[in-house]
């Protein structure tokens, strides 16, 4: 019962760290800049949210799988396998969380006092001083918000993850595939078990957060 | 005397409704079989609807150890059909089928395919021990008759060890044909009836010698509302059209 909690665990903290750097960075391009498609971008990024996950497995497949159009050469040139491996439900568990991080930490940018930016600049501070010193604390609780809520939906990660990186135990087999497996095996006792699992962590995950965000303010 | 409220009417309609329309498919009749059954049902269910006007089969396609599972928690199923014999074991014991009804319907056999871009092809179990199968996919053994069958064999031939890390595990022996046809594996487990629906994208390397045959028992669920449309739909899978059809299908005879 351990092996796919510490597996979650795993998956869901690399996913949204991922997620994060790519989500921030997102946010904040998209928060400051105005070009041509903007909005259509914007869609874009949100779209991982709204498409049912079979349909971005599907797409996971399509692109990195063996003779997909990334993963042939991903597997011909660096030898990476995304199919059927934890690095699969990774990708997977980023992509349905980054929408999450995006969101939140594009409004917190974008609520963030501009003339701080405008008073760093005249002072002499460098875009990368500007986003890390002004920028980034100023959106601060935006942003954790975001990763907590990223994190969370990482760890229940079902149906995108189940096509690319299948049900293997002790391998692949995450806390909600570990479930569902249960439950198809008719093994009611361990599903049960599993579920009173996962419900506490996720508590204590929420609580945290909460705990974390309360003690920013 | 106060009028009933227009949500009042509503729902006592809506509810005359659905009393009316559960009456009016009384002769609906709800199959849960194999997954590889799913092509040669199909045809059988519609025959079937042909030969007795008026009823109507809903069929539920899965591997047999999830079939199970539901019946088992109440799901309103008339007929189970699985691929292996263990499978309704089970399900005998747990006193979930009619006394008297089952009967083995057809007979399969277990083959290994791989994808038709291969450019090595396994001529025995021994060979899939070989550098070039890195990635061999069969069913969950614990709910997936094929899981099972190629468990069996691969254990029998000593090979248990070992091809242990090499296993990819479908949740269905489509979702094996599946990952063979895309080449995301080297090699697979599947029936031969399924390789023959992927015959472009697979290529039967060698039948696997199995110790049990594969061999497909049907049989009446016991909670099922509707017996008789249960009895007669597996007397008509038992007969000499139903097994036409899955000849056609590449299923022999029990």
């Amino acid at each position: 019962m351990l092996p796919p909690l510490w597996l979650t665990l795993k998956v869901a903290l690399l996913a949204t760290l991922l997620a994060g750097v790519a989500g921030i960075g997102l946010g904040w391009w998209m928060a400051r800049r105005r070009f041509p498609g903007h909005a259509l971008a914007d869609a874009f990024l949100m779209l991982p949210m709204v498409l049912p996950p079979t349909v971005l497995g599907y797409y996971l497949i399509v692109v990195v799988g063996r003779n997909g159009v990334l993963g042939r050469y991903l597997d011909q040139w660096f030898g990476i396998h995304l199919m059927f491996t934890w690095q699969g439900a990774v990708i997977a568990a980023s992509i349905v969380s980054l929408p999450l991080i995006y969101k939140a930490a594009r409004a917190a940018f974008e609520d963030a006092d501009p003339r701080m930016v405008l008073a760093a600049r005249t002072l002499g501070a460098s875009e990368l001083e500007i986003f890390l010193r002004i920028s980034l604390p100023l959106a601060g609780r935006g942003v954790v918000a975001g990763l907590m809520l990223a994190f969370a939906r990482a760890m229940g990660e079902f149906g995108a993850t189940l096509m690319i990186a299948g049900n293997l135990p002790g391998k692949t087999q995450t806390l909600s595939i570990a479930v569902y497996d249960a439950v198809q095996a008719g093994n009611d006792a361990q599903a049960l078990w599993l579920t009173l699992l996962i419900s506490v962590v996720c508590m204590c995950v929420l609580m945290a957060s909460s705990r974390l965000l309360q003690a920013q303010h | 005397m106060q009028r009933p409220s227009f949500f009042a009417r509503a729902l006592a309609s809506g509810l005359c409704a659905l009393a009316l329309s559960s009456t009016l498919h009384a002769q609906e009749l709800t199959v849960s079989a194999a997954a590889s059954l799913t092509n040669a049902f199909q045809a059988i269910g519609q025959a079937y609807e042909k030969a007795h006007p008026g009823s109507r089969i809903t069929f539920n396609f899965a591997a047999s150890g999830p079939l199970l599972a539901q019946i088992q928690q109440g799901a309103p199923v008339d007929v189970f059909a699985s691929a292996d014999q263990e499978t309704m074991n089970r399900a005998a014991t747990a006193r979930l089928l009619t006394d008297g009804t089952r009967a083995d319907f057809a007979q399969n056999t277990l083959v290994v395919v791989v994808p038709s871009s291969a450019t090595k092809t396994p001529q025995a179990l021994q060979g899939l021990a070989g550098a070039d199968f890195k990635r061999i996919a069969t069913g969950t053994p614990a709910t997936v008759p094929v899981g099972r069958y190629t468990m069996e064999a691969v254990q029998k031939a000593g090979l248990t060890d070992a091809l242990h890390p090499r296993w990819i595990f479908g949740e269905s022996v489509r979702q094996v044909l599946n990952y063979v046809a895309r080449g995301e594996v080297d090699a697979g487990f599947v029936y031969r009836t399924d390789a023959l629906i992927e015959r472009d994208k697979t290529r039967i390397a060698f039948t696997v010698p199995t110790d049990n045959p594969v061999r497909y028992p049907i049989a009446q669920v016991a909670s099922s509302k509707n017996a008789d449309g249960a009895r007669q739909f597996i007397t008509f899978v038992r007969s000499a059209q139903g097994q036409d059809i899955l000849g056609r299908y590449g299923f022999s005879k029990p």
